[in-house]
């Protein structure tokens, strides 16, 4: 059989990273990149929490969210709206990328790999937090719920963390195939499964005021998660963006 | 044109007589199961069916990995290959599944661990393939089939650990069972052999056809690059 070229040769970075203080410097550097773009246009955030806010109307017919309802089903619907908003911006973000020939900017220029998936997963953080930020006053006004409970705070955030985690990395595989942004929740969904279960819980035993006892081990599923996605993530991200 | 490796005709002719041993012991060897009667003989080929589906995982996975290191274009074809039939024989595994379970639990389907996991590996299979029929260049489509195997071989069991904190109905019977499983049994020295059997006759079935596959995507590899050369 006859060994197919490989093209994967063709563009090798010579010296890639120098040191932490280089690769911090690179990191903050893409993220302001993202945050910069997106002050100016606004595209991305606006598109999110329109989508958001119009996610939590349609459950408040769907579902008749009563008092009595609201208490268990809270956390579930908070939950799809983030997963759904952030497959948005997920897809919006590295759609820009590619779009604009930025990807290959990003590739060409003489940084490490893993600054580049890092500082894309941190501006993607940073949209879905500001998004949740807006989300969760806006709940708990139209449903009278109080959502400011530091646990359940720190639920969000560690689901968030490993949902970007997986995401900007399927994003970044997803932005590249002929079906693009369809493809992305298909690839996503059935493997942020464990975040969205461990979430769900996690978020309803805070708003329940259930035992500590009863919610640590879904906190301590969001660590283990986080951990190793990201160090998946980390270590496979240059064969996805290999040219 | 290469013709069919004498090993395989060998291998084919094997798997094809230890199938219809297999499918006799069930029916003939295997005694009826007290309680649940003629619905338990479903058992054997679907934890069967549900072993080969997960060893595709495990193949693809491995297979991944060795791609992504040694970059030999052999491994995206095995990759592709288990996958393709582990998709298939898990779903026969949930069907059969499903039709022991409205004779013994009454119902078609319940979010059972082990029920809602083998639906989210089946729903992975499939985001796979879709994955790869995005994808018109072979080398960054093996590159992508290789990561997307190996997180979902980390997700899912993740999945199964996140739905198993709560209490499950689904009976183990290899192992120690938990309290709530209902349909569980014991097993006579019978059963246990047509059961060991049956894994071992599908293990031959997922190696034939592995191989089969395998040989299939080689010749699909070679006329690719015919046609490329043709077209040059």
């Amino acid at each position: 059989m006859q060994p197919i070229p490989q093209t994967e040769n063709q563009v090798r970075l010579k010296e890639p990273s120098l040191g932490v203080a280089q690769f911090i410097r690179s990191l903050s550097a893409i993220i302001w990149k993202d945050l910069a773009a997106e002050l100016r246009s606004r595209e991305l955030l606006s598109a999110m929490l329109v989508f958001a806010l119009l996610v939590i109307l349609i459950f408040n017919f769907s579902l008749e969210l009563d008092a009595q309802a609201r208490s268990t089903v809270t956390a579930g619907v908070l939950w799809v709206t983030f997963a759904f908003a952030g497959t948005l911006g997920l897809n919006r973000s590295m759609a820009m990328e590619k779009d604009r020939g930025c990807l290959d900017g990003l590739l060409l220029a003489p940084v490490d790999r893993s600054a580049i998936y890092f500082g894309k997963a941190i501006g993607n953080l940073i949209f879905m937090l500001i998004v949740e930020v807006i989300v969760l006053p806006v709940y708990s006004v139209l449903y009278s719920v109080n959502l400011f409970k530091p646990g359940l705070l720190l639920v969000i955030l560690l689901g968030s963390i490993g949902y970007v985690a997986v995401g900007t990395l399927l994003s970044s595989m997803a932005v590249q195939t002929r079906t693009r942004d369809v493809l992305l929740p298909i690839l996503l969904f059935p493997l942020v499964i464990p975040v969205l279960i461990a979430a769900v819980k996690g978020s309803t035993g805070f708003l329940q005021g259930a035992q500590a006892v009863d919610i640590r081990p879904w906190i301590n599923l969001l660590i283990v998660y986080d951990v190793i996605f990201v160090a998946v993530a980390f270590m496979v991200f240059d064969y996805i963006v290999e040219e | 044109m290469e013709s069919k490796p004498r090993m395989l005709a060998i291998l084919d002719i094997v798997t094809i007589l230890l199938f219809i041993t297999a499918v006799a012991m069930v029916f003939l060897y295997a005694p009826l199961e007290a309680v649940m009667g003629q619905v338990q003989r479903v058992f054997y080929f679907h934890v069967a069916n549900a072993w080969v589906g997960m060893l595709g995982f495990l193949v693809a996975a491995i297979a991944g990995v060795a791609f992504l290191r040694k970059g030999d274009r052999k491994w995206d074809v095995v990759g592709m290959a288990a996958v393709e039939i582990s998709f298939v024989f898990f779903f026969i595994a949930i069907v059969s599944g499903s039709i022991w379970a409205r004779g013994s639990w009454g119902t078609w389907w319940t979010w059972d661990p082990r029920l809602t996991t083998a639906a989210i590996v089946e729903l992975v299979y499939a985001a796979y393939l879709m994955l790869r029929q995005g994808i018109e260049d072979p080398d960054r489509r093996a590159r992508f089939g290789a990561v997307y195997a190996i997180l979902s071989f980390i997700s899912v069991p993740l999945t199964f650990i996140s739905i198993r904190i709560f209490r499950t109905i689904h009976p183990v019977i290899i192992g120690s069972g938990a309290a709530g499983a209902e349909g569980s049994f014991d097993m006579t020295p019978k059963m246990l052999q047509t059961f060991m059997f049956s894994l071992f006759t599908f293990s031959f079935i997922f190696a034939d056809l592995l191989w089969h596959r395998i040989r299939l995507g080689q010749l699909a590899d070679k006329t690719e690059n015919l046609r490329l050369k043709v077209l040059q």
